[in-house]
């Protein structure tokens, strides 16, 4: 290989791993990317089945519940327009309450219970998830008192 | 009294902060010396005044002034004396302050050293640094004003949030924002250089150790806040790709870059134009970081309408900052060429690489947090990035960069040759690929693909990092002198692969388990049994808790007993988890409690994370490194000899 030969080489090399990785990258985030849906959209049959996505909302007074003694838990979600019930199999964080709004990382499953992975409730108790906030709005045509 | 002292000692503050940003920047442009001097009394005035300002705050938060809106929002008189101390930048407005005292603190370390820097250029960039202050100022006083009078004052405060009430948290905000301020300088550094049109080794001599110890700073502060995280707030996670944490380490990527990207600039004049934007991209994505932060714009584009004023403030100020910045870029740095040239491998080329990569880490993470907020911003809806997108990409970039690490620092200048440090470093590269798979597997079974990369790049970096000074070691007969700067590198590096080592054996073989268990009861988890003693009640001096005691044994032999609080704190009645853990170099075993289940049982979490503290004594190595590297000789001594000429040469370019 003369000289000349060697670097296309490696300009070509060098080029087809900056691709490989990038169309990686783009994968992972495309993948990662995860689509905020209120319960009414939920209900409305909106969200994709089998892919992940975030959906938030109040967690409703008394509807908190697991059998005594075992960690998985459901409660259910409103923007109080609609519901969904999710199911959490975990510890919840600290500042989960009735009436707080908090938001669920998780997949459907067929009969329409949401499966969360994740469940966030943020450090401040007056914090209202913007998202949350947002659909209680769309719901009430006003701002939510928080 | 003291509150309205305090504020009006800020605005005094302001006032002198324009004298220091606009009269030296006048005189140094007509050649009127005696308003180029101006600089120095302007700076410290304004630093005095903005000491006793934040001191009347931190005064109040003592006395417990809850006629102060501030203090009655986040302090309370049950709270112990630290945490009241530190609740002065536990909220939005008092961190601004906050960050003033430390720009105001920048700005007269600048100026005290100044003796070594030409008159000119050294007043440049203090006022660069008083226009910033004043932008700050103006920002604190306009829209986030910490002195705001509570009319009828409160009986009691509402109290500090009870997941701030720690000491590792008490000084992350100090160190993180020493970091984040501390770009300043470099940033003005930058653009007093892009003013004169001139910018030669002694400037990136100048630059290197402010830069560096902002760095030290930023590092410290990151680690604090991911320590912080892992045993009080994240369950025993370390890092979570959230935003707020992706806006302080995108400024830690700019700033790495522009430390490496300087030693090219002082060395060998190349790469100048690089450098600049560099310094000014680490300053901006400091501010970024802040405003992102601190304002809660990073929650959602919308957190903007609690306060439009200020979300239109931190617009227009990063707009002007970063935009002024660039647009002084685009027109001055063409003006500083460099005609030197440099071999295909070199080590101007492996110190290029690592610029590129560490850029391309950067954006990797920028696109992640900012491309949420853009979506939302146009109306694209609500998307977030989940972390498992940053942890996948992120390595994309860093597999290469530590690779070409070990390389880059054993080859030289201008001209090296890849064969010869592959060969030098033929030892090295053995032994990290076969303990990269033997050493996991031994301690802690069969290692993935993944993680046998992992061990093998932390040894990789480890073994090239002490090769020489091994070798000094072993052969005494030949002596060489090993400069504080390059010791700092070793030792910074060597940091990185401690990193590296702690975060593959983390990520790779932690055990994580949650379990609802009654008292009495216990779990067996890979040779730990973890049995559930007993359950009481502790209180402490702003909260009552529930306490458990866990046992663990290992083998039948007892290892640890822990005890987990729940906490409910008196004012905000939040619940808070306080873990028990347990512990050393090799390993940490983590208990945590969650919730009531009904039926005696509560719901816990166990952990056991091999080598998770070499992730923070990582961070603290790299930072002893970046300490050691500028108390290089040639930073002070060297300086001082050139200074004398190219200072007058400098005063003659500006007067004519």
């Amino acid at each position: 290989m003369t000289a000349r030969q060697q670097r296309m080489l490696i300009v070509v090399l060098v080029l087809a791993g900056v691709g490989v990785a990038t169309a990686f990258g783009l994968r992972a985030f495309q993948e990662n990317l995860l689509y905020y849906y209120t319960p009414t959209q939920v209900q409305a049959g909106e969200p994709p089945l089998n892919r992940k996505f975030r959906v938030g909302g109040l967690v409703v007074p008394g509807t908190v519940g697991n059998e005594p003694g075992k960690l998985e838990k459901t409660f259910d979600l409103t923007d109080n327009g609609a519901m969904v019930t999710v199911h959490f199999a975990g510890i919840l964080p600290d500042l989960f309450r009735e009436g707080q709004g908090i938001i669920a990382h998780g997949k459907l499953n067929d009969e329409g219970v949401f499966y969360a992975e994740e469940v966030l409730a943020k450090h401040d108790e007056n914090y209202m998830p913007p998202e949350v906030a947002e659909s209680l709005k769309q719901i009430h045509g006003e701002e939510p008192s928080q | 009294m003291i509150p309205e002292l305090g504020q009006f000692a800020l605005i005094v503050a302001l006032i002198l902060s324009v004298v220091q940003g606009v009269v030296p920047l006048v005189g140094a442009q007509t050649g009127n010396r005696a308003w180029v001097r101006l600089a120095w009394p302007a700076v410290s005035g304004q630093a005095v005044f903005v000491f006793l300002s934040f001191a009347c705050l931190v005064w109040s938060f003592l006395q417990n002034d809850f006629s102060v809106a501030y203090v009655a929002n986040n302090s309370n008189s049950a709270l112990p004396t630290l945490y009241r101390v530190s609740a002065t930048w536990g909220a939005h407005e008092g961190s601004m302050l906050l960050w003033v005292v430390m720009l105001a603190f920048w700005g007269v370390a600048v100026a005290a050293r100044s003796k070594h820097l030409p008159e000119m250029f050294a007043a440049r960039v203090i006022a660069v640094l008083g226009l910033i202050s004043f932008g700050f100022m103006l920002f604190t006083l306009m829209t986030s004003n910490p002195f705001d009078r509570l009319i009828p004052a409160a009986f009691d405060g509402r109290d500090l949030n009870p997941l701030l009430q720690d000491p590792a948290l008490a000084i992350h905000p100090p160190m993180l924002y020493m970091g984040y301020v501390g770009f300043a300088v470099a940033f003005s550094f930058a653009i007093a250089a892009m003013l004169e049109g001139k910018m030669d080794a002694a400037w990136s001599r100048w630059a290197r150790p402010w830069t560096t110890i902002a760095w030290v700073f930023l590092t410290l502060g990151i680690a604090l806040g991911s320590w912080w995280a892992y045993y009080e707030l994240g369950w025993g996670g370390w890092w979570f790709w959230d935003p707020v944490e992706n806006a302080s380490f995108m400024p830690w990527l700019a700033g790495t870059a522009l430390i490496h990207s300087l030693a090219v600039t002082e060395k060998r004049g190349l790469f100048k134009s690089w450098t600049l934007l560099l310094a000014i991209s680490a300053f901006s994505l400091s501010l970024l970081g802040t405003f992102l932060v601190r304002s809660g714009v990073l929650v959602s584009v919308h957190a903007f309408a609690t306060d439009p004023e200020r979300g239109r403030f931190i617009l227009a100020f990063l707009v002007t900052v970063i935009g002024g910045a660039l647009g002084l870029y685009a027109w001055r740095a063409p003006l500083l060429k460099s005609n030197e040239g440099f071999g295909k491998v070199s080590k101007e080329t492996f110190l290029l690489a690592n610029n590129v990569l560490l850029i391309i880490a950067l954006l990797v993470v920028l696109l992640g947090t900012l491309f949420p907020l853009f979506m939302d911003a146009m109306g694209g809806g609500k998307y977030s990035v989940g972390p498992q997108y940053f942890a996948a990409v992120f390595v994309i970039p860093t597999i290469p960069l530590v690779l070409l690490m070990g390389f880059g620092m054993h080859s030289i200048w201008r001209r090296d040759n890849f064969a010869r440090i592959a060969r030098r470093l033929r030892v090295p590269m053995g032994a990290a690929i076969v303990l990269g798979v033997a050493l996991p597997w031994m301690l802690y079974g069969q290692p993935s693909v993944m993680t046998a990369i992992g061990f093998t790049a932390g040894l990789w970096v480890i073994g090239t990092a002490l090769f020489d000074p091994v070798r000094g070691l072993l052969d005494k007969s030949r002596k060489v002198r090993v400069t504080r700067g390059t010791w700092g590198m070793i030792v910074a590096h060597l940091g990185i692969g401690i990193f590296i080592l702690g975060v593959t054996a983390t990520e790779s073989y932690s055990i994580h388990r949650d379990q609802a268990l009654r008292i009495g009861e216990s779990i067996e988890v890979s040779g730990y049994k973890v049995t559930f003693e007993s359950l009481k009640p502790a209180t402490g001096p702003n909260f009552t808790a529930t306490e458990a005691s866990f046992v663990i044994t290992r083998n039948g032999e007892h290892v640890v007993s822990l005890n987990p609080q729940k906490r409910t704190y008196r004012v905000q009645r939040n619940p808070m988890t306080e873990a028990g853990i347990d512990g050393s170099l090799a390993r940490d075993l983590y208990v945590a409690l969650g919730e009531p289940l009904g039926g005696e049982a509560w719901s816990m979490r166990f952990q056991y994370k091999p080598l998770v503290r070499l992730i923070w004594l990582g961070c603290i190595f790299m930072a002893l490194g970046g300490l050691i590297a500028i108390t290089d000789k040639r930073y002070r001594v060297v300086v001082k000899k050139e200074n004398k000429a190219s200072g007058r040469e400098a005063l003659a370019g500006g007067t004519s």
